[in-house]
Order: C-alpha cells, then sequence, then structure tokens
C-alpha cells in the first residue's frame, strides 16, 4: 500500500517540523532515503527545485516525493498527509486552546525543540557539504574522490550571502542561490 | 464575514493568490499576508498576524499553512478553514506535480544534470546558512547550547557511522528535556543545571542503546 505509506510517512513528517521547511530536511531525508523511495542526490535536485517554486518549501516536497513513488494519486495523499496535521493542531488552537502559544508547558517544549532542530539543520548541511566535496565520504573501504567544483560553489554560495547580508542587511535570496548554482554547475561541469 | 458561496471562494482565491507569490520559506510569505490581509482586504489586524505567527511557531507545520487554516477558521469557520488551506497548497501542488512528470527525462542531458550537481552544493551550503540564521537568533541559554552540542555530535556520528535513528526522538527528547526545564525550580546561581545534565546523560543512553 504505497498510497498509505505515502500518507503515513508524511504526516510523521508534518507533525514534527517545527520552525519552517528548512526543519523539515532531515527528517524527510532519514525517512525518505531509508525507505529507498529517492537517492540523496534526488532529494537534494527536488530542494533545488522546491526553492525555485512557488509555495511553501515542506508542500513542495510532500508532492514531489509523492508524485515520482506513486503518481498523481501519490502525490495527493503525501501533500494531505503533510498538511493534516498543522490543519487540525491550528483548527485546535483556534477553537479551543485559546491562548495556546502562552502556554509555560508549550513554551518550555519549544525551549528544548528548537535548538534539536537547529542542530538537526546545520548537521544535515555539514554531511551533505562533505558528501558533495568527498564522492564516498563516509564509504570507508572506498578512497574518496574530491570534488572541487562543488567547494568552489559552496564557498562562493557562504562568502555570496555573507557579503550580502553586511552590505544590504537583509537576507539573500535562495532563488539567486539556486539559479548561481545552476549556472557555475553548467559552466564548471561542462569545461 | 457572512457564510456565503461567494466569501468561500473569496478566501480560497485570496490564499491561491497568496501561495503563488511565495517562493522559499514561511518567512518571505508574511510579508505578503500583511499586505494582502492586513492592508488590502481588512481580514485581519497586525496584532492578530503577529498572534498567528507567534502560534505558528509553536505548533507543527509550516508557517503558510498554520496561518491560512487560523485566518480561514477565524473569518468562516472549520469550511473556511478548508477553502484557505486548500487554496494556499493548491499552486505548489499543481506546478510540483507538473514537474515531476518530465523531470528525470530533463536530467539525461548533459547539461542541466551539471547544473544539478551545481545546485546539489548550493543547496547544501543553503541548509548550512539557513540553520545557522535560526541559531544566531536563538536566545542562547545554557539549555539552548547544551541540547544544540549534543544533538549535533548525535547527527554526524549517526550519518558518519551509517546508524539507523529517527530524528523524531530526538525531537521528542528535546521536547522533554524542555518541559522538565519547567517543572524544575531553578537555584539562581546555576539557572536550569539539572536539566542540562539529565539531557546529556539521556542522550548518552540513547547513543549507547543504538
Amino acid at each position: 500500500m504505497i498510497y498509505l505509506q505515502l500518507f503515513w510517512t508524511f504526516f510523521k513528517i508534518g507533525l514534527f517540523t517545527f520552525g519552517g521547511g528548512y526543519a523539515m530536511i532531515p527528517l524527510i531525508s532519514q525517512e525518505v532515503v531509508g525507505l529507498n523511495w529517492l537517492t540523496e542526490a534526488q532529494l537534494i535536485n527536488y530542494i533545488g527545485i522546491s526553492e525555485a517554486t512557488p509555495g511553501p518549501f515542506a508542500i513542495n516536497i510532500a508532492t514531489f516525493v509523492g508524485a515520482t513513488q506513486g503518481g498523481f494519486l501519490g502525490a495527493v495523499c503525501s501533500t494531505l498527509g503533510v498538511v493534516l496535521p498543522s490543519f487540525i493542531v491550528i483548527l485546535l488552537v483556534a477553537s479551543i486552546f485559546r491562548h495556546f502559544e502562552e502556554n509555560k508547558f508549550v513554551k518550555g517544549a519549544l525551549r528544548g525543540i528548537n535548538p534539536v532542530v537547529y542542530a538537526l539543520i546545520i548537521g544535515t548541511g555539514v554531511v551533505l557539504l562533505v558528501k558533495n566535496f568527498w564522492t564516498n565520504a563516509f564509504d570507508f573501504s572506498a578512497t574518496p574522490d574530491f570534488d572541487y567544483i562543488s567547494l568552489i560553489i559552496a564557498a562562493v554560495v557562504v562568502a555570496g550571502s555573507l557579503v550580502f547580508k553586511k552590505v544590504k542587511g537583509k537576507n539573500l535570496s535562495a532563488i539567486w542561490i539556486i539559479v548561481f548554482g545552476a549556472v557555475a554547475g553548467m559552466v564548471l561541469y561542462s569545461i | 464575514m457572512e457564510k456565503t458561496f461567494k466569501n468561500y471562494l473569496n478566501l480560497f482565491w485570496t490564499w491561491f493568490k497568496i501561495g503563488i507569490c511565495t517562493f522559499g520559506g514561511g518567512y518571505a510569505m508574511i510579508a505578503i499576508i500583511q499586505e494582502r490581509l492586513v492592508e488590502k482586504k481588512k481580514w485581519t489586524t497586525d496584532e492578530e498576524l503577529s498572534k498567528i505567527i507567534a502560534v505558528a511557531e509553536s505548533t507543527p507545520g509550516p508557517i503558510a499553512i498554520n496561518s491560512a487554516t487560523y485566518i480561514g477558521y477565524k473569518l468562516l469557520g472549520v469550511l473556511g478553514s478548508v477553502c484557505a488551506t486548500f487554496g494556499v497548497v493548491l499552486p505548489s501542488f499543481i506546478v510540483i506535480f507538473v514537474i515531476s512528470l518530465f523531470f528525470d527525462n530533463l536530467l539525461e542531458y548533459t547539461l542541466i544534470a551539471n547544473a544539478f550537481k551545481g545546485i546539489q552544493a548550493a543547496v547544501a551550503a543553503l541548509i548550512l546558512i539557513a540553520g545557522c540564521r535560526m541559531f544566531k537568533k536563538a536566545k542562547k541559554d545554557a539549555l539552548c547550547i547544551t541540547v544544540f552540542v549534543a544533538v549535533l555530535a548525535a547527527t554526524v556520528a549517526i550519518k558518519v557511522f551509517g546508524v539507523n535513528f529517527s530524528s523524531l526522538f530526538l525531537i521528542l527528547g528535546g521536547a522533554v528535556v524542555g518541559i522538565f526545564s519547567v517543572l524544575v525550580p531553578r537555584k539562581k546561581t546555576e539557572p536550569s543545571s539539572p536539566p542540562d545534565e539529565s539531557n546529556e546523560t539521556d542522550d548518552e543512553s540513547q547513543e549507547v542503546r543504538k
């Protein structure tokens, strides 16, 4: 039952993501790569597309994975799954628990959850970068190949967004980073 | 707002347009929601919007969905929340579904495959940057730093050694530690030190169990 599995997997993902789209990546990568639905490289391609298309990132990824695994109905199931937890919780908050966000246990739980989420995101970013630089990075039996082009691209992205923040005082939009990655990849890997 | 078909449709259409206009993350959406719903439609106020953002941050799920559901419910009840949520989801669903139909064929062209190799490096850097930005904005007390360091070490160890351990448990563990820190009365000299220690042992025992 791929449809039920898609729905349930993304329901879990939707239920446990606090703090926006990026918080979803570590969980999605574990669940989706763990179930052999996608390879890590495919997932990152989808993340790139999600950043360059409209709509919340979580929905984009859910739709993408669902569509590749179960066609149209699969996309519906996974999207419904990822939306439903927040829909139900918000309905409860809006109708019953009026002062939910001021509750001290809610605040307490978030005090613990937030640093976990930051660490998960940063940890995922670091691991992905290492895997980009050295193919077979975590396969200890193979000799890793160093991909210096991806190092250049990642370094320019990090430096560029730091400089942009300093000069303009706001964050560089993710779309421009994706566009840069695409152009740099086309040029540098093709020559 | 009256519960007429026209108003439901209006709610759906307004959120559909918001869904089309937002690229990237939820925070980009807040500016658009503010402009459309507070200034143009006057469906909600700035105060209520900031309350909604606070609720969205303390509940699971993307901010876009949370705010659509909340505002939809406030305006037109449960059916209103369905219309607004459906509206905000639909544009990205359609766009991504169409892309998914021909995406794998696209990668057969070397130039496009190379573009995506570049995108992969950029996305990895982007994730790292996003995480660092979020951490920078956080209030960094002892609890926060301890949990952060423990989980970061655990995440990298899990990846490097290829252990199968879901981050769901890390998130749940974080919630438990956080609630515990509220329950335990704090000493003035050493704020929140008991939960810190319990977290470290907790995390180590989790690692051992794996």
